[in-house]
């Protein structure tokens, strides 16, 4: 077999004479890389992501090149090298939450010239180099205004929540989903079931159809694609709300709503400010008011008194009024996690580490 | 004992028992085989070189013919496919940047295709390399929490013993299961995969989970300065060197050892080997010991050179793609080397495809599995060609041996074992989708 390589390259820059043509890197302007840890269309995180990449793509200046599927292995490290070296990317995108520590540090201190903007806000300063940035978006606010809707969609009382790992950031949806619900609707509980893993479809189907047969007849998800569940709920006749990306189009009678990214904002604002040679923040974060996260147009089987409490409360976030997680507050287990005169605004590290569920939630952190 | 009646799930699930007697290399004459045999054994004998350009006219055509159906499937998609074939190329071994990249991507699966290879040439199919290595990893990250007051080559050793050992000793269950209780070996493999998943999820998200790791659970980071670094003058860390290592040790071990050989008798004929008074059971415990902890080392190195931590990201496929570069190569370990090169090299220019034509991730995926299909179907070529060839030449000459010839020839190639692993693929395609 040692003898391919030999042949491979006699006859690759054979072709390569008459390819030149069509190789051409990157006109003048900036090529931006953005990197996917799934598929682009997954209706998904990654197209949520995507869709963002497409935005920028637009203006001016500016030349994409996309790489979907780059696991969180020394692959995405060799990817961004590629896009470096190869594609000669000066601003690269790794979205996946996972690709920060090690590789995106570990690239970034190799590549100084190159900017590195990461999905997930682990932006350290001092410790971290200074070509990375992180962004992030509380879409626990879309979560809230979306389980406002599904609080007052119910007939059972009983929401159903798929969600991969129990770490905080996937309990804080939880939480803001069941707390917006029980805001309107104090009935309404959410039972809550865990998969393990970001793309586990199959098991994400299975614990669908046990949520459904368990009563919940309004649905969501906190897990990469939420594709299978939308789809099932449709077919199964009972209310779905999304997460990531708007997925009303997979079930046109039962999507009620969804938090959704608006990646596309955020993306166009770094793009703006990086071309004008101005600073870029390293830690970047917002939510409804900045326009980082948005809500689904509501979907058909939204009645208007659902639409009204929904909008009241998408206002006060928009208003920056909203408190969310405030005292008194218990978790499922009776526990006092925030006691009475306690505020955690949106911004507070301190629900950065949130580590319970709470009261009206089915289901164990562990 | 009850070998005898474990043994016999493979002979019937073997449907290509080669010729028995016939099968069994040369060197089997002195364990009892009839002298007559050998005799139209030397008289076809090629020399060396004619033989080796003979093995791999085979494979290098089959490689030509799935590049040039993938150049078609790309074409039908409306890109040029000079201009892809071009990129692939850039992307794989164009530049040194690339070369090395493709380096990288090769030396994990060197080592998950040895967990396959080795046991292949007993006649085992096993799957088992993504368990191992999973496993393994996470063992070398217990053990670097472990040897922490040990310094970084004490924890550097650490990490990759017991990612080693944990990852043979996980292959090795499905062994011994094979042997002791006839369990097949496949599905053994295959689940024990699944149950190392969930067990180094489990792992990293409770007992060893590092507090500071909100939203990644992982194990505490065993620090840079213990890590596995690049062999020197290359961007590609020690991992490479231990996969070429363990390529040529097993050889050596496969094929110039008396246990490589007894094992490769077993992958024969593992009636004629139990009758030869050979320990087949523990010839499958140790192969399959050795064969998991080369994924285990894998894993560690995974840990020790990359992640720096144990969780999520460990499961990576690579043993899947390990499962793919073992048949190709046939069992092989030497050839192991080229053909996860390869493999990698099609990897590493994956990315270029799908940035520079806006092809879907997939692509790479239709071309390996083109070329695995037409590495598959030139087996069967292989060997036959020109033993038609000669036979043609042969009763030309009204030579008497016609017949004979016809079921040694693929012993002529040294591939017994192989023979038999090549018709089970198909199953394990089917099976393991």
């Amino acid at each position: 077999m040692k003898k391919i390589r030999p042949i491979v390259s006699v006859l690759t820059s054979f072709f390569a004479l008459a390819t030149t043509s069509a190789l051409a890197v990157a006109a003048p302007g900036m090529t931006v890389g953005f990197i996917y840890v799934g598929p682009k269309t997954d209706y998904g995180y990654n197209q949520a992501h995507a869709q963002g990449a497409a935005v920028i793509a637009k203006l001016p200046g500016i030349k994409v090149r996309e790489e979907e599927m780059v696991p969180e292995t020394v692959a995405v490290q060799k990817t961004m090298e590629s896009m470096i070296n190869l594609d000669g990317a000066k601003l690269i995108f790794p979205t996946s939450f996972g690709y920060f520590d090690p590789h995106i540090l570990k690239e970034a201190g190799k590549n100084k010239d190159v900017t590195f903007l990461h999905c997930g806000g682990l932006y350290t300063e001092g410790k971290h180099p200074t070509n990375v940035g992180s962004y992030f978006g509380y879409i626990d606010e879309a979560e809230y205004v979306a389980g406002v809707v599904a609080g007052l969609s119910t007939k059972s009382n009983k929401l159903g929540f798929i969600a991969a790992k129990p770490i905080p950031q996937v309990l804080r949806n939880i939480n803001s989903y069941t707390l917006g619900a029980r805001s309107v609707n104090p009935k309404v509980t959410t039972t809550v079931i865990f998969t393990g893993d970001w793309s586990m479809p199959v098991k994400e189907a299975e614990a669908a159809s046990s949520l459904i047969d368990q009563g919940a007849d309004v649905l969501t998800a906190h897990v990469d694609s939420p594709k299978v569940i939308v789809e099932l709920a449709e077919r199964k006749g009972v209310f779905v709300t999304g997460y990531h990306a708007n997925q009303s189009a997979l079930a046109p009678k039962g999507y009620l709503t969804g938090a959704e990214w608006n990646w596309g904002k955020v993306y166009t604002s770094y793009i703006e400010m990086i071309q004008a040679g101005k600073p870029w923040p390293h830690l970047l974060r917002g939510g409804l008011k900045e326009g980082f996260v948005k809500v689904s147009p509501y979907g058909k089987a939204v009645s208007a008194a659902a639409k009204k409490k929904a909008d009241d409360a998408k206002a006060k976030f928009m208003a920056g009024t909203m408190v969310v997680y405030k005292g008194p507050l218990k978790d499922n287990t009776g526990k006092v996690v925030i006691p009475a005169g306690v505020e955690h605004k949106q911004t507070d590290i301190a629900l950065e580490s949130m580590n319970y569920l709470v009261e009206g939630v089915v289901g164990k952190t562990q | 004992m009850s070998l005898g009646a474990s043994v016999d799930p493979n002979a019937a699930g073997g449907p290509a028992m080669p010729g028995p007697p016939g099968a069994i290399p040369p060197p089997a004459s002195p364990v009892g085989r009839g002298a007559p045999r050998t005799a139209p054994i030397v008289e076809i004998r090629e020399p060396l070189g004619a033989r080796l350009v003979g093995a791999m006219a085979a494979p290098t055509l089959a490689i030509f013919s799935a590049l040039l159906l993938f150049g078609v499937f790309v074409a039908i998609t409306g890109r040029n496919p000079v201009a892809v074939y071009y990129q692939m190329y850039r992307g794989s071994f164009g530049t040194w940047f690339s070369f090395q990249n493709t380096l990288l991507r090769a030396a994990p699966l060197m080592l998950t295709a040895l967990a396959t290879a080795l046991p292949l040439r007993l006649g085992l199919v096993v799957l088992g390399g993504e368990g191992s290595m999973v496993i393994g990893g996470l063992a070398a990250a217990a053990a670097a929490m472990a040897a922490r007051d040990h310094g970084p080559n004490g924890m550097k050793l650490a990490m990759l013993l017991s990612g080693a050992l944990v990852g043979g000793l996980w292959m090795a269950t499905a062994g011994a299961l094979r042997a002791y209780r006839g369990v097949n070996e496949t599905i053994a493999t295959l689940l024990l995969n699944y149950i190392a998943i969930a067990l180094l999820n489990h792992i990293v998200e409770g007992p060893l989970r590092d507090p500071a790791s909100l939203n990644k659970p992982s194990t505490p980071p065993i620090g840079d300065d213990n890590m596995l670094g690049n062999v020197p003058g290359l961007d590609v860390h020690w991992g490479l060197a231990w996969g070429l290592f363990a390529c040529v040790a097993a050889w050596v071990l496969m094929n110039r050892t008396t246990f490589g050989f007894a094992a490769r008798m077993v992958g024969g004929n593992v009636r004629a080997a139990l009758l030869n008074g050979l320990p087949v059971g523990r010839l499958f415990v140790i192969t399959t010991l050795i064969g998991g902890a080369c994924a285990g080392l894998a894993g560690s190195i995974e840990v020790a050179a990359i992640h720096g931590t144990a969780n999520a990201s460990l499961v990576t496929g690579y043993g899947y793609t390990g499962v793919l570069v073992a048949f190709i190569a046939r069992g092989n370990p030497l050839a192991v080397i080229p053909v996860a090169v390869l493999l990698g090299g099609i990897g590493a220019s994956g990315g270029l495809l799908q940035r520079v034509f806006d092809l879907p991730d997939a692509t790479v995926n239709v071309l390996q599995g083109i070329l695995f299909i037409c590495i598959l179907f030139s087996e069967t070529f292989n060997g036959r060609a020109p033993a038609f060839l000669r036979r043609a030449a042969r009763s030309d000459a009204k030579t008497v041996a016609a017949p004979e010839v016809e079921m040694v020839a693929p012993a002529d190639a040294k591939t017994a074992v192989p023979a038999d692993a090549k018709t089970a693929v198909p199953a394990v395609l089917g099976g393991g989708g």
